[in-house]
């Protein structure tokens, strides 16, 4: 018998962030403008020690373009991760993810609905940069509820019944954004569409930046806190409960916060799909099904994978870019196959 | 003299604690309604029994009686319609989630399993209940873990996986989870339902064995009249939701009734043991 131990988990976390600062790094090269890593080495560490003024213009531009977008890209993988982790086993479903589950086309559609209602409200500049976010949390929460009473059958999650009104609902959504993007005469069409497809291009103003670092800290410190609750929802609510877990209380607050985290990274990114689902896998064939372990390691898992996706987003058909949630999609889709004809679910 | 009157006061609540029931359920009825407006589906009428440490209560009757409604009555997982259910004198359902998981282990018909873990992970989440906020499990929780896979003799599994052990080295480890628990009270849900039935008597000496050693109170659901007839010092008989008879083996185990509880032709005869034996007559039903 090993159990885990604060030691172990904080080595593994340790490990797991030099990877994706390195990733990181790499990412920072590849990209239109040609740069050598000794020559970000060099500037990052002048970044580092306050000497900013003194960096060249060329690597100037990457640091203030690209890095937003790494660092942006990373959250939305984190997000991403920790709300498909949590899902999946409040749900008992491995197949869960915000995408599959139509979370996150609830998101979009509140995020739409934010947007469009903004200009009419005349609100301030700070309550304006939280409201995107906050309608695409609202919208994951509603579409949350949805699919969690579609796959309720005789008082019981039924996985089959729940995945299928995930994907109904999913479906139900996009038909509605697209109304509304069609319909609606201010919205920009073309630009809307490709935020849906999942992009990291637009950079959080810097109001809007904080929303997204609080906002993430606590939904994902408030899941963690739940974590070995987690542990045991694996085997059913009703086991859960006679081990001790207030599963009510659980399954609100981890519900809550796993919405909010896919409404504060689509209001960012639009729909970026199955880094929720697969990352969470990945992750727990390494490290097990922990979830004290697991939803740090998804976090770090999740980040790494949309800062590799994106770079392949920014490369792949340079000097035009695609849509990191095109590129996601077509390394998911496969592995989400492979996994349903494991009979995982 | 405050530590005398102290002592004797303790000695006092040690001899109230060992002669009186550790468990008592009290005219406990519950009806199941899925819509507020129609009548109920189920009904468990008012059903009252005591149990004390050590001894092993087997709740019988055929599919439908309410038997496992009966057992999460229990558990506190229930709560219910009229009446009460009491461990040590606190009523059970409302019990915090954390003391409950303290004081009653359930052990249910099958435990199935999202992602596969070892047994050793699976036998250690019993200490849930015991940790603080993570939860990280302290070397005091590892050895009660490696107690409760020694006490039935499951050690040799604690390295398995969950998903690549029988069916009934599967019910071991889960109960083993259960005993973690340190529970005083320890209810299973039909447990040898998939087992065969060398397993089965195994399973069923090893309960009374951990009732006897560990002082539990164990409430069984079970179909097996013979088992139950043999291990339990107590048999409670539902049918279609009714209480219909609380007592020892062979009191209960009447030909007249059992025949008519479980509609078939059967005989009742005292074994070896001194314990009643049921034998089914076929072709007369």
């Amino acid at each position: 018998m090993r159990p885990l131990t604060v030691s172990r988990l904080l080595l593994q976390c340790l490990i797991l962030a030099v990877i994706l600062f390195c990733v990181m790094v790499l990412a920072l090269k590849f990209g239109a403008i040609h740069v050598s890593l000794y020559g970000l080495g060099r500037d990052l560490l002048r970044v580092f020690l306050g000497k900013s003024s003194e960096i060249s213009t060329e690597y100037s531009l990457i640091l203030n373009l690209r890095l937003p977008r790494i660092l942006l890209g990373a959250f939305v993988g984190a997000a991403l991760s920790i709300a498909g982790t949590s899902f999946q086993a409040l749900l008992r479903n491995p197949l869960a993810d915000p995408y599959v589950l139509g979370v996150s086309s609830g998101a979009a559609v509140g995020a739409i609905l934010a947007l469009l209602l903004e200009p009419h409200l005349a609100l301030t500049p700070e309550i304006a940069a939280v409201f995107t976010p906050l309608g695409a949390s609202i919208g994951a929460i509603v579409a949350v509820t949805a699919v969690y009473f579609l796959g309720r059958r005789d008082g019981r999650i039924d996985s089959n019944t729940l995945l299928l009104g995930g994907v109904i609902t999913a479906s139900l959504l996009s038909a509605l954004i697209t109304f509304l993007l069609t319909v609606l005469p201010s919205s920009n069409f073309r630009g809307m569409t490709y935020w849906l497809m999942g992009e990291l291009s637009a950079v959080p103003s810097r109001p809007l930046a904080w929303v997204l670092r609080v906002g993430f800290a606590v939904a994902a410190i408030v899941i963690y806190t739940t974590a070995s609750d987690l542990n045991l929802l694996l085997s059913g609510e009703k086991e859960a409960m006679h081990l001790g877990v207030d599963v009510r209380r659980v399954r609100l607050i981890v519900y809550i916060a796993a919405s909010a985290l896919t409404g504060l990274a689509v209001s960012v990114s639009g729909a970026v799909g199955y880094v929720g689902l697969l990352i969470p896998h990945l992750m727990r064939m390494i490290y097990g099904s922990d979830h004290r372990i697991l939803i740090p390691a998804a976090a770090f898992g999740g980040a790494i994978a949309v800062v590799i996706a994106d770079v392949l987003a920014r490369t792949i058909a340079a000097p035009s870019e695609l849509p990191v949630g095109a590129i996601t999609a077509i390394a998911g889709a496969p592995l989400f196959i492979y996994l349903l004809r494991r009979r995982f679910a | 003299m405050t530590t005398g009157v102290k002592s004797a006061a303790r000695t006092a609540e040690t001899a109230r604690v060992s002669n009186e029931p550790r468990l008592s359920v009290e005219q406990a009825s519950y009806a199941y309604t899925p819509n507020p407006q129609q009548a109920p589906v189920f009904t468990l009428e008012a059903t009252s029994f005591q149990a004390k440490a050590g001894e092993v209560v087997a709740v019988l009757g055929p599919n439908a009686s309410g038997k496992s409604t009966l057992l999460q009555i229990i558990s506190g997982a229930l709560q219910p319609l009229s009446g009460r259910v009491l461990l040590n004198g606190f009523v059970t359902h409302q019990f915090e989630p954390r003391t409950r998981g303290q004081r009653i282990a359930m052990v249910q018909q099958e435990s199935q399993l999202l992602f596969p873990s070892k047994a050793w992970e699976f036998v250690l989440q019993g200490r849930h209940p015991y940790g603080k906020s993570l939860r990280f499990e302290s070397d005091e929780d590892v050895t009660i873990a490696q107690n409760a896979l020694a006490q039935i003799g499951a050690e040799h599994l604690a390295d398995r996986w969950m998903d690549q052990i029988s069916g009934g080295e599967k019910q071991r480890v889960i109960l083993a989870r259960a005993l973690a628990q340190q529970p005083l009270l320890l209810l299973l849900d039909e447990p040898t339902l998939h087992l065969d039935i060398g397993a089965q008597v195994d399973l069923l000496e090893t309960l009374r064995r951990l009732a006897a050693e560990n002082r539990y109170t164990v409430v069984v659901v079970t179909h097996e009249l013979n088992l139950a007839g043999e291990y339990a010092d107590q048999v409670v008989l539902l049918q279609k939701g009714k209480c219909l008879r609380v007592g020892p083996p062979a009191s209960v185990y009447q030909r007249d009734l059992l025949e008519q509880v479980f509609q078939t032709q059967l005989t009742v005869e005292t074994g070896a043991s001194g314990r009643p034996r049921v034998s089914i007559l076929p072709g007369l039903s």
